[in-house]
């Protein structure tokens, strides 16, 4: 790799001397703090740090970090260092952070928050870009997503060298990635549709059913796919069907995992040596992970939109496997709490509830709207005490999620 | 292709889009005690928990003996005009221009609210019920006329919780919600203010929505009946006439919500 200049190699030895103070002191795991120095050192750190690099941009509503950790579990196969914001630092000091801390990477694989695609496009001049889904979030301080798309679309049409891995399934997706010259399509899925109804093209009403869909009015419609996600099972270009068998639950993952092995493919691995690698992965920053309580087996799982939602009741243990719900409303979870009312929580009837958070009270009003019986509890803590040894699934939102963490020490 | 319909093809629960006890416009015939909630274009106006309005009205309904049913009417389909009470939410800018264009030439709305039924409008569906508001770069567009708005582009973006006084005049409660819009709107002669803002930014001049005769439009979501379950009840006697209250225990969680939301924010 080429040589950094010496004020880019100074920011970053800064920056990582701050990061390891952060970690050491307890205060967070590192992740943003060290590219925070360096970048107020040298504003152009990222993209000295991204010269003669492979980079993987990765970006979505939902999936970014696991999908991030799969492609670099995927990647491995090759044997050489892989930089990754494996933390779910997405913005331009995570980034930078990343690849400072892996000087000897030639690949990076990062995660990149929706809102930064375009200008982290333009800084680390990616070799591919992944885009998984694009949804209703943190609608206060998000920007609209049809706004969204259509930056997106326009960056990719500015970066011709540039490979673009794409879920067909999702119509802004389809949308936004039709301005790049190179796009791989993957069938990944769409559950949640609620966004999708209006062609972003004319605005008219979409046609959709189980698997297609076309504008009524313009020539819009879905691409076809080149990987396909069938159930349990991976549909490779050339044909070939895989069992995925994740470690990680659900279908959301089963879809990230089949957009990560189209982007190893990009980099010549094969699916038959990636694969094994993806099932060795049990959990992601925190998600995922099972651990015990007093006897009580507590499975964490993250879920910060409406559509996150949704795929999070898909990998509920069943009835009456208990359920722990935990809402805030900070600013990194949206200050409006308005979003609990697109998810349908009828599907936990007949299972106990458990809720917490800053905003249980939201939720309480809530589920009672729905006719779902509750419990109100005072934390993870107190809900474990509530419910008889066993299984016990939590679902939490971002900072409800990190709270969660911390009462639990921290588990990974 | 099957027409489009909000489904959730691997759940064994009633679809997303089709609450339960449900039906397709003319399905059912009404008894003397039922009301028929018509929810308007949540494939175009659903984008901030809109349909809470629709279950809390539902609720309060039911609670007091009064059969309430669910009709949901995307952009692609009819608006039937026999309804009681119609919902309208929330939107981003493209799907709001589509839904005042199909609404204008579908008339279904227009001629309900004509008719003396009830209307509820929230921010995006607010600003369609008026001569016009603001599309993707601020340009005018023709709304539909129903309330007597008109509705710009601010400098800025209200966001946020906010409270506001609701005229004294329709006895409901201090109103409590939160919103997200760069709308400004002014009021002629033929609508009223529905509240004064006493934290936030409302219609942009101190005032917060407006109404006139049944027809009711705000920016507050929240849902803004999840948290004010008193103007909940105010749209739900115009359409049945008086109410009898709720039992205590029925009121206790929205109680609490709105204590809450109400001390949270500087007075």
């Amino acid at each position: 790799m080429r040589k950094l200049p010496l004020r880019a190699r100074l920011a970053t030895t800064v920056g990582g001397a701050a990061g390891r103070v952060s970690r050491l002191s307890g205060r967070g795991d590192g992740s943003v703090i060290g590219g925070v120095v360096g970048l107020r050192m040298e504003p152009d750190l990222l993209r000295l740090l991204a010269v003669g690099r492979q980079i993987v941009l990765v970006t979505g509503t939902n999936g970014k970090t696991t999908t991030t950790r799969l492609i670099t579990a995927a990647l491995s196969v090759l044997g050489m260092e892989v930089a990754s914001n494996a933390f779910g630092a997405n913005m331009e000091a995570g980034l930078a952070s990343a690849l400072g801390q892996a000087r000897g990477a030639l690949f990076g694989v990062l995660e990149v928050d929706e809102r930064y695609l375009p200008a982290m496009i333009d800084v680390t001049a990616p070799r591919v870009v992944t885009l998984l889904n694009l949804s209703r979030d943190q609608m206060d301080r998000a920007a609209e997503i049809w706004l969204v798309a259509r930056r997106w679309r326009e960056a990719l049409a500015n970066t011709p060298d540039c490979q673009v891995i794409a879920n067909a399934d999702d119509p802004l997706i389809a949308w936004a990635a039709g301005g790049a010259k190179r796009v791989t399509w993957v069938a990944a899925g769409q559950r949640w549709r609620e966004d999708s109804w209006c062609c972003p093209d004319c605005g008219s009403h979409l046609l959709r059913d189980e698997i297609d869909w076309r504008c009524g009015e313009c020539t819009f419609a879905r691409p076809s796919t080149r990987w396909v996600l069938d159930e349990e099972s991976v549909i490779d270009t050339r044909g070939r069907v895989r069992e995925l068998s994740l470690a990680l639950p659900g279908r959301a993952n089963r879809a990230n995992a089949v957009v990560a092995l189209a982007v190893a493919d990009m980099f010549g691995v094969d699916m038959d040596q990636a694969l094994p690698r993806l099932r060795e992965v049990t959990s992601v920053a925190g998600r995922y992970t099972q651990l015990e309580r007093d006897g009580r087996r507590l499975r964490l799982l993250l879920a910060k939109n409406p559509a996150g939602w949704l795929e999070a009741f898909d990998v509920l243990a069943p009835a009456p496997t208990p359920v722990l719900l935990a809402v805030n409303a900070r600013v990194p979870d949206g200050k409006d709490t308005s979003w609990l009312w697109d998810v349908d929580y009828r599907l936990l009837r007949g299972r106990p509830v458990l809720v917490a958070g800053e905003r249980r009270i939201d939720l309480a009003v809530r589920l009672e709207a729905d006719e779902v019986e509750f419990e109100l509890t005072d934390g993870v803590d107190d809900a474990v005490q509530r419910v008889p040894p066993g299984p016990l699934d939590v679902i939490a939102n971002y900072t409800a999620f990190q709270q969660i963490r911390t009462a639990l020490g921290r588990a990974e | 292709m099957t027409p489009p319909r909000h489904r959730a093809p691997e759940s064994a629960q009633p679809a997303w889009g089709e609450p339960e006890r449900a039906s397709r416009p003319g399905r059912r015939r009404r008894g003397p005690s039922s009301l028929r909630l018509v929810w308007v274009y949540p494939d175009l106006l659903s984008t901030y928990g809109d349909r809470g309005n629709l279950l809390v009205l539902q609720r309060r309904a039911r609670l007091r003996g009064l059969e309430a049913e669910a009709v949901v009417v995307n952009a692609d389909e009819p608006v039937p005009r026999s309804g009681d009470i119609y919902l309208l939410g929330g939107g981003e800018d493209l799907p709001q221009i589509l839904a005042a264009r199909r609404l204008s030439a579908d008339g279904g709305l227009a001629a309900a609210a004509g008719s003396g039924a009830v209307v509820l409008a929230v921010c995006a569906g607010y600003q369609v019920m008026g001569a016009e508001f603001g599309g993707a770069d601020g340009e005018p567009v023709p709304g539909l006329g129903i309330l007597d708005i008109r509705s710009g582009r601010g400098e800025r973006r209200g966001v946020g919780e906010i409270v506001a006084d609701v005229d004294p005049g329709l006895g409901v409660p201090r109103l409590t919600g939160f919103e997200n819009h760069q709308g400004m709107t002014r009021l002629g002669p033929q609508a009223r203010p529905l509240a004064r803002v006493t934290t936030g930014v409302g219609n942009g001049d101190g005032t917060e929505g407006a109404y006139a005769g049944k027809v009711l439009g705000t920016y507050l979501h929240g849902p803004v009946l999840a948290r004010n379950p008193g103007l909940a009840d105010l749209l739900l006697s115009w359409a049945a006439g008086p109410l009898t209250p709720l039992a205590g225990a029925d009121e206790e969680w929205a109680r609490r919500l709105r204590e809450e939301r109400l001390a949270v924010v500087p007075a």
